[in-house]
Parts: structure tokens; sequence; C-alpha cells
């Protein structure tokens, strides 16, 4: 008899904004730039060559290198928590001012520093626990492995 | 300041600016006193959320924007020499730049409030060319990522990248995270760019800061090889490029900005965490990149000044349009501060480019305040930068040359621009 059991894995690093979320993950490995890239609105991506170009990040955990590109970055992500179109949470590698400062006005839960790369752990599609206090990431694969 | 002795709105000022520390890894503050930022400005949107949720005054968007606050805080004037970057539409050309009269009014009240809390209006991102330029070694707190640039690599001034929230609060404390940039070890270079191909031109020097920011993001490229002899021209269209494809914050010249006397100071006597080629084919591939969203040679717009020209570019585009017309349904913006204007404006050049048919405008540009002229379908640009942006924001075509190539362009309506 198989049974089937979901993937867990955890990932440690450090607190960016405290404060626990989950939603679904939105992964990539292009760095976002927040003015003249998204459109606060919406939450979508709308850079030109951007992998995520036309997909919107509202209410997922936007897991992502970091942040590039314009000073606005934080107002553009502020402008977007106040539409309601904001991440949930952010999961990422590189620290900058502009993440920082955009993760902390967004109010979203953010970790960065980890013990190992969420960008090689963690796939679109999977359900993801932020806690951003404890720096803890828990990430429920969405493939679920088959076990005999 | 935390404990409110010195009132609420430095009490949220500085709650803010710690918890920014804090998500930084910062362990202390730096004191600042230039500042440059927007403080209090809101778009008509902004403006209209905050009056239905509570009060959409000057205040009201200062507190609950600007510091983060849930609420409304007396807003004190500022110390310090803050200035205000730019703003969303032309003070005397908005009705053509397509603005509503409600919206220059809201836009007048708020340039108001900014001056009677102590902040000069200068409403420029090149605010290094309008009266605020900083010395070596001075601590600063600024926005505008060209600008930062430039502070940074060209000056040797210190600055990070900052946004809207942390110079508004920066004006009230002058306090910024001890982080990044204020620090003598995180300014040496991390990546080597050898150039093989000539850059001279203005057009050549955007096209590799677009090349090199894309290549080492948000890191610290040394650029050594086949360089012209860069001017302030070349800094910001190069700094620009840079900051917009990639996140260069500071940029090391070899023997040109000084941080970079030799290899071994700009590196620290590090090894370069990478080397990254500019040759010919690099070049090729980054001008067609820029290129990539025209397809229509029919060009209805030209938009010059960015960042914002400084007057030498403004000399130039007078020249090439002296006793010529622009091409009947097609326009010319060229954008560039209210300092300069003035400057342009005494020797002629506004006059000379107004009689062919243009507009010299100042305080934004047509990414900043989302404005074509109307029925814009096709854009020509001399900015890596604004290539980046305009096309993305708007939803228009754009082409990419030099500023010939966009004056011919409004001269004959047509695209003839290519890669010499």
């Amino acid at each position: 008899m198989s049974t089937i059991t979901p993937t867990k894995v955890i990932l440690r690093g450090r607190k960016v904004v405290g404060g626990c979320a989950e939603g679904e993950a939105l992964v990539t490995r292009d760095t976002i730039s927040g003015w003249g890239g998204i459109d606060p609105m919406t939450g979508t991506v709308i850079e030109t060559h951007h992998e995520l170009r036309g997909v919107s990040f509202k209410d997922k955990v936007l897991v992502f290198p970091g942040a590039k590109g314009s000073s606005g970055w934080s107002a553009a992500f502020h402008l977007a928590r106040i539409a309601n179109a904001a991440p949930k949470a952010m999961v990422f590698n590189v620290m900058t001012t502009k993440i920082a400062l955009g993760a902390v006005v967004t109010r979203a839960p953010s970790v960065t520093d980890f013990d190992q790369d969420p960008l090689s752990v963690i796939q679109t599609g999977d359900w993801v626990k932020v806690d951003g206090d404890r720096g803890v990431v828990e990430i429920t694969k969405a493939e679920v492995t088959k076990k005999a | 300041m935390l404990d409110g002795a010195e009132g609420p709105a430095r009490q949220k000022a500085m709650d803010l600016l710690v918890r920014y520390g804090e998500a930084l890894g910062a362990e202390r503050f730096v004191d600042v006193s230039n500042i440059a930022g927007v403080p209090g400005s809101s778009t008509l949107f902004l403006h209209n959320y905050y009056k239905e949720h509570g009060g959409g005054s000057f205040e009201d968007v200062f507190s609950r924007f600007d510091l983060d606050s849930d609420e409304t805080v007396p807003f004190p004037k500022v110390g310090g020499n803050c200035c205000h970057l730019q703003g969303g539409m032309d003070p005397e050309l908005w009705a053509e730049q397509g603005m509503s009269l409600e919206a220059f009014a809201h836009q007048q009240q708020d340039e108001a409030e900014v001056r009677r809390h102590g902040i000069q209006v200068l409403k420029t991102c090149t605010p290094y060319l309008a009266g605020n330029m900083p010395a070596f070694g001075e601590h600063c707190a600024w926005m505008e990522s060209s600008a930062v640039v430039f502070c940074n690599s060209v000056v040797g001034a210190r600055t990070n990248t900052e946004g809207r929230e942390s110079t508004s609060a920066a004006m009230l404390t002058g306090k910024i995270p001890d982080w990044g940039f204020h620090r003598d070890d995180y300014r040496h270079g991390t990546h080597l760019v050898q150039v093989d191909v000539a850059v001279e031109s203005v057009m050549d020097w955007g096209m590799l800061g677009y090349f090199i920011g894309d290549a080492v993001q948000e890191n610290i490229p040394v650029v050594v090889g086949k360089l012209g002899q860069p001017d302030l021209i070349r800094h910001k269209h190069f700094g620009a490029a840079a900051a917009s494809s990639g996140g260069v914050e500071m940029y090391h010249i070899v023997g040109v900005t000084p941080e970079a006397a030799s290899l071994e100071i700009a590196f620290d006597s590090k090894k370069p965490m990478a080397t990254i080629r500019y040759g010919p084919e690099e070049r090729r591939r980054v001008y067609e990149s820029l290129n990539s969203n025209g397809r229509d040679a029919n060009v209805d717009y030209v938009m010059l000044g960015c960042p914002h020209a400084s007057i030498e570019q403004i000399g130039e585009a007078a020249r090439l349009l002296a006793g010529k017309k622009i091409k009947d349904g097609r326009s010319l913006w060229m954008f560039t501060s209210r300092a300069v204007k003035s400057v342009a404006d005494l020797n002629g050049f506004t006059k000379t480019i107004r009689d062919a048919g243009g507009l010299v405008m100042t305080d934004t540009c047509s990414a900043i305040g989302r404005m074509l002229p109307k029925g814009t379908k096709v854009v020509a640009l001399d900015s890596a930068k604004q290539v980046h942006y305009l096309p993305a924001i708007m939803g228009i075509e754009a082409w990419f040359g030099t500023t010939e190539d966009c004056i011919h362009a409004a001269l004959t309506g047509r695209w003839a621009g290519e890669l010499r």
C-alpha cells in the first residue's frame, strides 16, 4: 500500500520584518524593480525583460534574489500595500537599503540570510509559512512524493 | 528622540529608522545633514485614498505614508540642507502635459507645504546640477538612484539609495542607518570590467552602463580599458543606466573616479569576484536590447533630458534645432530642473528650441509624471535609463540612439538611428 506524504523543508535565516504569514510561493531568479518595475495597483511585474512580466505577486509569498533599480522601491511596494496588492511575505537573498526599507513599509513578514538558498529549495506553487520573528520559513512542496 | 521628548513627528521618524536599521542589520546611526527626497508629495490617488481613510492633508500624507505612522502627527520644520527631488508636472506647461487643473492645484499646495517646512524646492533628479553638490566624504541621505550613484562614484560623498520614507524621517532626525556606503569597507570594487571597445560618445557611455548594471546587479564594478575621459554628462548617463538595469550605487573607473587612484586601491588589494569583458559583440547586444521595443520607424515623440539635462545638453539641442522645424504632428520635450532652465532661458536656448516646435520642461519627465503627448505610440530616446522604464510604464514602442538620432527623428518623423 502506498501513502502520499507531503515534503516539508525548513529554512533558517535572519529576521528582516517580524510577524507571521503564509501563502503560495511565487519564485523568480530575477531581481525586482519597484518603481517602474511593478504596477502597485495590481502587484503585477511590468519590467520588459523580466521572467515574471505580467504576473502578480498579490497575496503570494514572494521569493526572489533581491531589489534593483529606482529608489522608489519602498514607495512602490508601500503603495501596493495600500492598494491591497502587496505580497503576504518576502523571502530573499541579497540585502540592500531598497529591500530593507521596502519590506518595513510593506509590513510583510520578511526573512533573509538563509542556511540554504531559498531559490533552489522553493518552487512557485509551494505553500510557504514565514515566521519573521524567529527567521524560520517552512515549505510544503506542491509536488508530493510517493513512498512505497 | 524615540521617547517622544522631541515631539511626536521625530518619535515616529525615529521609530521608522530603528525598524529600518534593524532590517538592514545596522548597529548604529550616522549623522546626515544633506538630505534629498520627495517628502509629503502625493498623486491624486494617494491624496484621495487618505482623504477617504481619515484625512488627505499634507500632514496626513506625510505622517501616514512618509513616516509609516498609523496616526497623523504635527509636522515641524526640518533641519539641515534638505531638498525636494523631482515632481509630477511642469509648473507652467502642465496643460500641455495633459494634467488637470485639479492635479495642478494639488501639486501647488504640496509645493507650498514643502517650502513652509524648510525644504528647498529643487524639483529635479539632478540636485547636483541645481544647487546641491555635496563634498568628498560628506554623509548624505539621498533618493534617486542616478543621483546616488553620481554622489558616491563621481563626488566621493557617501549615501545609500534611500527611499521616500527614510529620507523624510532623516529630514526630521538628521540620522540614517550607518550601513553600506557610509562605511569604508563597503565602498571597494567587487567586479572587474575590462572594456575592449572604444567608449567615447554619451550613447556609448549609456550602453556600457546598461551592460554593466545587468552584469553586476547591485555589486560595485571597477572599469578599465578603452575609455575616453568621461565628462559630467557621460558619468550621468553611465551611472543612471547602471542603476536601472541593475542596482549599481557606486562604480570606480581607475584613474578617473576619486576612490580609484589605482586598481589596487579600487579593490582594496582584494581579488575581483569576477571579471567581465565588454567588447564589440557585447556592445551590439546592448544596442539591440535597448532597441527591442522599437518596431515602427514612424516616431511621434522625442523625449530628451533623462536624467535632467545639463545646460550643455540643452545648448546642444538648441544648436541642432536652430532654424529648423519639427515635423507636423510630432513633439519634442526636453526635461531639466528649474535652476538649469533659467540659465537656458538666459542664453536663448529655450526660445530656439521653442521656435523649432520643441518645449523645455521642468520638474518631471514622461516616466515620473506618466505623461506623453496625446496619441504617442512611438518614442525616440537618448537615455538608456528612460528606454528601460518608459515603454514598460506607458506601453509604447521606443527607439534608443544618440541625441542627434533623436532630433533627426523629430525633424523627419522617421527613426534612422543605427549602431555606428
